[in-house]
């Protein structure tokens, strides 16, 4: 209190009031309690936990996005549950039931909007972006189609759907300068591409030859794309039913390589700088990481963090990762150069991780 | 409890050789790994909603076999690469009880 008093007063002497109360959150973040509905706020700088949210409902498989001041967080629930959270307040701002069956959600380039992808009524939603000029992209699993909801011309959306992207998609990644959206098909071979540059986006076939392969393959969890990873002109996208990446040029859309993996990929995330691509996997390998290095394909460094490895986030420069290790109940914080364990933190089943630099970035 | 002492005792015969069912274990696969495609709540996802009300007209036997066998052509995996036929009736037994929450 004595500190605070004299913050006040060294405030009051430089005239700004107002300045004991200034929080910062450009380096805070939020980590998904899935089981218990709540999110935990960190600190990425300091390596810790400074508060629990409660109170958001169903959070399994749950994401969410930040407002452009990155202050408010956008949460999607699983159970259609949308909350706003207020990262300086640390508390729900507001929150409300938009369905029944949501899956995730994306925020426009202006940060006016907030679109929630759900699966009933109707198709199933999948891989929901935003993409530059107040659009979203969405496509469904069940008709294997893409809609680009252009907003630009106020609420009521200009719907441009395009068809035939391949049969049962099941995630969509949209790359960082809003350009180029793929999605993964489970229900045939490939992925397919479409430029959102184009007056009228045709699909493109990527990989047409790659698939779940002669024998297909059980697949206990669906890769995920939003990790993709852009590692100088090349993505990594995590093979479904295989163990291994795929690597694909970034202008050609032709294959340049595959990595045998562990297991099956679910996350494929490359490091800030590229130079780096790490990967964890489904059950019950979910207890792996590997890393790979992006200029020679090779896998560099291999270990285990524990129980249900859900998710990874690198900090915005890329010199620390948070691990969520689910059935420990721990976020593990490595150095992404030494690969050495820094800070484990307590949590609540943690899934997904989310620093407030997401903001800032278009698909995420 | 006395059907679960039952099925536990059957499966003690008939599998003498396998280590015994454990029920955390199992209900932690259906909520966490099931629940990635059908929902933590078992309400549906990518796939339907296995809730009891939704499932009770299936006999145990059919849940037990799509979930060793999966269904082909859809996102459903077989799952006997992973777990046991007993630990498939189990589970079967555990999602039409409904005890889910």
């Amino acid at each position: 209190m004595k500190t605070l008093i004299s913050a006040i007063a060294l405030a009051a002497t430089l005239g700004t009031a107002a300045l004991a109360d200034t929080i910062a959150t450009g380096d805070l973040g939020l980590v998904i309690e899935r089981a218990k509905g709540s999110v935990l706020l960190i600190d990425q700088s300091d390596r810790a936990s400074l508060a629990r949210i409660e109170g958001l409902g169903d959070l399994s498989h749950a994401s969410l996005v930040y407002s452009p001041d990155e202050r408010f967080a956008y949460v999607f629930g699983r159970d259609g549950g949308l909350t706003k959270v207020d990262i300086v307040e640390r508390k729900i701002a507001n929150r409300v039931v938009q369905g029944g069956n949501s899956i995730g959600g994306a925020i426009s380039d202006d940060g006016k909007l907030v679109a929630v992808s759900n699966y009933e009524p109707g198709s199933k939603t999948i891989g929901l972006v935003d993409a530059p000029g107040r659009r979203f992209v969405f496509t469904m699993w069940d008709t294997g189609e893409t809609w680009i909801a252009d907003m630009s011309k106020g609420n009521d959306p200009e719907i441009t759907k395009i068809t035939g992207m391949g049969k049962n998609p099941y995630d969509a990644l949209v790359t960082g300068n809003g350009r180029t959206y793929i999605t993964g098909l489970f229900g045939e071979d490939g992925l397919t591409a479409l430029d959102l540059w184009a007056d009228t986006p045709e699909p493109i076939r990527v990989l047409p030859n790659y698939g779940r392969g002669q024998e297909e393959m059980p697949v206990y969890k669906m890769p995920h794309l939003e990790g993709w990873a852009l590692t100088g002109s090349e993505f990594v996208l995590p093979a479904v039913g295989h163990h291994e990446v795929l690597w694909v040029d970034a202008q050609t859309l032709e294959e340049t390589g595959r990595t045998k993996t562990y297991s099956q990929p679910v996350f494929a995330m490359a490091r800030p700088d590229g130079r780096q691509v790490w990967v964890n996997f489904a059950h019950p390998m979910n207890d792996t990481i590997q890393v790979i290095d992006t200029v020679t394909k090779q896998v560099i460094h291999q270990f285990k963090p524990g129980p249900a490895v859900l998710h990874m986030e690198f900090t915005p420069r890329g010199h620390e990762i948070w691990v969520s290790v689910r059935d420990e109940n721990k976020v593990k914080v490595y150095d992404t150069h030494s690969f050495e364990l820094l800070r484990e933190i307590e949590a609540d089943s943690p899934s997904g991780i989310f620093f407030t630099a997401r903001a800032h970035r278009t698909g995420l | 409890m006395r059907n679960l002492l039952a099925l536990l005792l059957l499966t003690g015969t008939a599998h003498a050789g396998e280590p015994a069912l454990d029920p955390t274990a199992l209900t932690r696969l259906v909520h966490q790994d099931c629940g990635s495609c059908h929902g933590l709540t078992l309400k549906g996802g990518l796939g339907p909603d296995i809730r009891p009300e939704t499932i009770d007209h299936y006999d145990p036997d059919v849940l037990q076999s799509v979930i060793l066998d999966g269904i082909p052509d859809t996102a459903m995996p077989p799952w006997r690469p992973l777990i046991s036929e007993a630990e498939a009736a189990w589970i079967a037994d555990y999602l039409l009880k409904g005890d889910t929450e």
